[in-house]
């Protein structure tokens, strides 16, 4: 598809100041209005007509929406629209969350962590490029996927949990988020809610145009680490083919809690196998109770990948996570 | 400028840059540009709280300048188009290539992936407010004609920003420290082991005036 270079379509822009303002707007203009935060995803869509909104809301000046601060339970607090860079290099977050910090450093590139938002790296859309090179498939809308055809080409696609849409989530942050237990806040006029970060992501079974629970008129404004997970032993990889820029074709994200080498408690999280984040809570369960080495390792490994069902070009992903599995239950120091 | 007078055979003397620069400064980019951005299918939503005015103050390499932005204006646009300041370059305009490179409040960003009205009360630096009023280059541009680090250049004005902003941040960086921080930039003549050569002098160049 030719790339356009010109200035995007129209649209009516509002920048207003407080969470408020913003959840007004929001209700008043419901399915015609889009939230920017960064931008790095939206403007896609804008400047290859692909998708389009009446009204854009546009976040940068909501000051009570940026920023890391310490909650109450000793947990931190983290506004959506704080920038990547601003969540890799906080030193409350490294200090008692790494793993977040590390998921955050690996993200794209650096102009782009300078500017994308942790809320945005969460609520991004997907990547398969049949759908966001403006194809009328299942997500968009239509009734096939082009990317699960004898001719497709889906080596970055699913090998979990399709429905219909062969997609990935393609956020590092969010396994990261997953891992910790995190709880999303959402805001729409009047009201707020509190998701767990693990029931924020949807497959395509839950509905397959979106990739959060978010519905029109509702904003993502802040998310929460609780105590929980602080200080344990993390564990991070993200794999892609260039080092900048890309996103992953397989990342994980691990936490688990050693004492005298036995495994107590973990979570165990993958992202870009399927529609949404995935947590394998059968490998948290075996991994359980156990002394965390080459065999617990293997065994986890192993686990991880069962009732996964490759494409034609992503079946290396099946080794690809028993591998990282494999190494996130063993441990960074024996890689 | 009229064309039509010039003899076919002699060859044109006015360049891509300057021709440029005459459209922008006559109303032929006024014109273009009112049929290119039509006006706003909302009408009379003003009132409502965070509407936008489309006429700002853009601080540009420390001097204000006063704009007419459409909302749908990228910050590479407004300073290519209506600004004039062509050193920022557009490449993919996808956040892909860094070429449109600037500093927003001496940070790196890619100018052609945020909205004009997004940076309007924050200072922007691009590649044209580097050099000193007397015309001494920064040490990074010194160091770039020193080493002759880039082929073809047109990544040149992205590289640059990024270094610069990447030295704000971390002044005496190892190779390694220093490609990871401008590796948001790409190079299509892939000349990065000499644009990182420059770069590392342009570091030290800057060890030396600072000291």
């Amino acid at each position: 598809m030719a790339i356009i270079h010109d200035v995007m379509p129209v649209f009516e822009l509002f920048q207003p100041t407080t969470v408020e303002d913003t959840a007004a707007l929001l209700e008043q203009y419901d399915k015609d209005a889009w939230v920017l935060a960064g931008g790095l995803d939206t403007f896609d869509w804008f400047k290859d007509r692909n998708k389009r909104r009446q009204v854009v809301v546009d976040l940068s000046g909501v000051e009570a929406l940026r920023g890391v601060k310490k909650a109450a339970d000793g947990g931190l607090e983290i506004g959506a629209t704080t920038t990547l860079t601003d969540v890799a290099n906080n030193a409350m977050v490294k200090e008692s969350f790494r793993l977040l910090s590390q998921a955050a450093a690996l993200v794209a590139s650096p102009q782009i962590r300078n500017q994308g938002t942790l809320g945005g790296n969460v609520s991004q859309d997907t990547r398969c490029w049949y759908y966001r090179s403006g194809w009328t498939c299942y997500r968009a809308g239509g009734n096939i996927c082009y990317a699960d055809t004898p001719t497709a080409i889906n080596r970055e696609h699913a090998i979990f949990d399709a429905n219909r849409c062969v997609a990935v989530n393609p956020s590092d942050t969010a396994p990261a988020l997953i891992a910790l237990d995190a709880q999303m806040v959402i805001r729409s006029s009047g009201r707020e809610r509190v998701v767990n970060a693990q029931d924020y992501f949807i497959g395509p079974s839950v509905d397959i145009t979106r990739m959060t629970v978010l519905q029109p008129g509702e904003l993502l404004t802040a998310i929460r680490i609780p105590a929980t997970w602080a200080g344990a032993e993390f564990y991070f990889e993200k794999i892609r083919e260039r080092q900048v820029w890309d996103f992953p074709l397989v990342n994980i994200a691990a936490a688990l809690k050693v004492s005298n080498g036995t495994i107590s408690d973990s979570r165990v999280v993958v992202n870009a196998v399927a529609a949404h984040p995935m947590r394998l809570t059968a490998v948290e369960a075996a991994i359980a109770g156990k002394a965390r080495n080459e065999a617990t390792a293997t065994m986890a490994g192993d686990l991880a990948t069962q009732g996964a069902r490759p494409l034609a070009h992503n079946g290396y992903k099946i080794p690809l996570v028993k591998n990282l599995v494999k190494r996130a239950v063993r441990g960074e120091a024996q890689v | 400028m009229n064309i039509q007078q010039q003899s076919p055979f002699e060859p044109n003397t006015v360049s891509r840059r300057a021709f440029i620069k005459m459209v922008i400064a006559s109303g032929a980019a006024v014109s273009a540009s009112a049929y290119l951005f039509r006006g706003s299918t909302l009408i009379g939503q003003g009132s409502l709280p965070g509407s936008v005015e489309r006429l700002m103050t853009l601080n540009v390499n420390g001097q204000m300048r006063r704009v007419d932005v459409m909302k749908q204006e990228t910050l590479a646009m407004t300073l290519r188009y209506k600004l004039g300041l062509t050193g920022t370059k557009l490449g993919c305009d996808r956040s892909e290539c860094g070429a449109c490179t600037v500093l927003i409040d001496d940070v790196p960003h890619y100018s052609c992936s945020i909205l004009t009205h997004t940076v309007r009360n924050r200072k922007i630096q691009t590649i044209e407010g580097l050099e000193r009023p007397d015309g001494t280059l920064h040490p990074v541009q010194q160091a770039v004609i020193d080493e002759q680090g880039f082929q073809c250049a047109f990544c040149m004005s992205g590289f640059i920003m990024s270094a610069v902003g990447f030295l704000k941040t971390n002044p005496k960086p190892t190779r390694e420290e220093l490609a990871h921080g401008i590796s948001g930039n790409l190079c299509r003549c892939a000349d990065y082991d000499k644009i990182l050569r420059a770069m590392m002098r342009g570091a030290a160049y800057m060890q030396k005036t600072t000291t």
